[in-house]
């Protein structure tokens, strides 16, 4: 049953839908995450503003402190290998981690080429920007995709732009004659078998999540972590959100995008 | 009073969507629970895979607990998959029981991590006559089930599945796989009868359907 692994790691993704992935740098943070109802934790060293603040080489986390976390809650554990760092995923998938985010927010190990991610039995979860760069990573193996946005800033519209350019990638290609279809593959770097199924499905063949500028850092963690859960599952009800919203105190400062010089933007990582 | 004639998935998280066009493929038109109100017409509530954790604070702070669990005593039954079977158990391993509605004891996460989910086939002649395929994504299993629960499939040293007069549980997830089998077997628990002759979604709609294999080890 092994031919199945794929289809088996994109199904966890979809149990995932309508849910909150949460950045944790510790068991006690974990345990808020998953006490405030978030579905999964994604297990790193440092958050990524702290990487953009700290600067220098940022890593695979310590397995020891992504094992504590494992041990402390019963919702996935995700954690983050640097693009094309095999050897980290290998790692990961040692400590049975629930999903390799294969990451842009880590400093890239290989500016060619991304993990051949078919090798490997755990699933893994890339970053896009568009649907060439998603369709790409589905064709190495990835079973989530992850719309990028500008992590660790506190600014949302990088990931407003990214949603909005996959969704339009998306209608543009299923609109087209199947004569244009290979050369808008051949355009947008789409490999042509996915762009066969986005066309058919009428969407991306994996569940994506939005990231980047979305959550932040705050005062009173608990607190706005429920707040994130509610908001999230209410979405199209504004009284929800409205009520979700009271209360949760100062987010971090953050950084806007429109002063970023293009060579601190992390999303560029990735190809 | 009304009538409980429809079937409801509660749609706070998880696998909300996969159970609708299982329901939808056999021309039941399903009410997406997101408010407690939506409650008092159902005769059938599925709680779908997702995370329990997330699922039953949603449900609490929202308040939507008293009131299913009134429905449930008012007729209302219940189908839960995977994480909805551990909300609905009398007993949790290591844990506090959340809704309490079916005497079973479950163990949260048994399998161990994602790399240990699975697919099986296997016979339920209560439910279909045909084999079916069933999906395990870090499934709990149902160690033991009390008086007035029938086990109604065994794998190894757990259940996998269990009824009882109000509930049904599964720690697999049938809207997962094709075959229609369990959700026809669930609405017409529920009393509802079902014009389609479909047994099987024609087409493999899993949203993976023509994705790649990453590991073709045929």
């Amino acid at each position: 049953m092994e031919n199945n692994r794929f289809e088996l790691n994109a199904q966890l993704a979809q149990m995932l839908k309508g849910g909150v992935i949460m950045d944790v740098t510790n068991p006690e943070q974990a345990k808020i995450a998953e006490e405030a109802g978030a579905v999964a934790v994604m297990a790193l060293e440092r958050v990524p503003a702290d990487i953009r603040a700290n600067g220098g080489v940022a890593r695979m986390s310590d397995p020891e402190m992504i094992a504590q976390i494992q041990a402390t809650v019963s919702i996935p554990v995700m954690a983050k290998a640097r693009i094309g760092h095999f050897v980290e995923a290998q790692i990961l998938e040692a400590l049975k981690i629930d999903y390799i985010d294969e990451s842009e927010v880590l400093t890239p190990a290989d500016d060619e080429n991304h993990i051949d991610k078919s090798k490997f039995k755990v699933p893994f979860v890339c970053g896009a920007r568009n649907l060439g760069e998603a369709a790409r990573r589905i064709a190495e193996g990835a079973a989530m995709i992850r719309t990028k946005g500008e992590a660790g800033t506190g600014d949302v519209v990088e990931a407003v732009r990214h949603m909005r350019q996959m969704n339009s990638d998306i209608r543009i290609l299923c609109g087209l004659d199947e004569a244009e279809v290979m050369p808008f593959c051949k355009n947008n770097g789409i490999p042509y078998h996915i762009a066969q199924q986005v066309r058919k499905l009428g969407r991306l063949p994996v569940v994506n999540f939005a990231a980047g500028g979305i959550a932040t850092p705050a005062g009173d963690p608990a607190k706005r972590a429920r707040a994130i859960v509610k908001a999230t599952a209410y979405y199209n009800d504004p009284v929800k959100v409205m009520e979700a919203s009271k209360g949760i105190g100062e987010p971090m400062v953050g950084i806007g995008i429109s002063t970023m010089k293009e060579e601190d933007k992390i999303a560029k990582r990735g190809w | 009073m009304t009538t409980r004639n429809k079937i409801g998935i509660l749609d706070l998280q998880g696998g909300v969507h996969e159970h609708a066009f299982h329901l939808q493929s056999l021309g039941i038109e399903p009410v997406r629970v997101k408010v407690a109100e939506q409650l008092d017409d159902l005769a059938g509530l599925i709680l779908p895979g997702g995370e329990s954790t997330c699922l039953i604070r949603l449900l609490n702070i929202f308040e939507i607990t008293p009131k299913l669990k009134a429905a449930h005593a008012d007729g209302m039954k219940i189908w839960g998959t995977c994480a909805g079977a551990i909300l609905i158990a009398n007993r949790i391993e290591g844990d506090q029981p959340q809704l309490g509605l079916m005497d079973i004891t479950v163990a949260r996460n048994a399998f161990g991590y994602q790399i240990d989910s699975f697919n099986t086939i296997v016979n339920i002649p209560k439910v279909s006559k045909k084999d079916m395929e069933l999906t395990f994504i870090r499934a709990p299993k149902i160690r033991a089930v009390g008086k007035g629960v029938d086990a109604l499939l065994h794998i190894d040293d757990y259940i996998a599945a269990a009824e009882s007069e109000k509930c049904l549980a599964t720690v697999f997830h049938p809207e997962l796989t094709p075959s229609l089998a369990f959700h026809k077997y669930f609405v017409e628990k529920c009393g509802i009868t079902i014009t389609s002759e479909l047994t099987e979604i024609p087409e493999r709609t899993s949203w993976m359907q023509f994705a790649r294999i990453a590991n073709p080890t045929k």
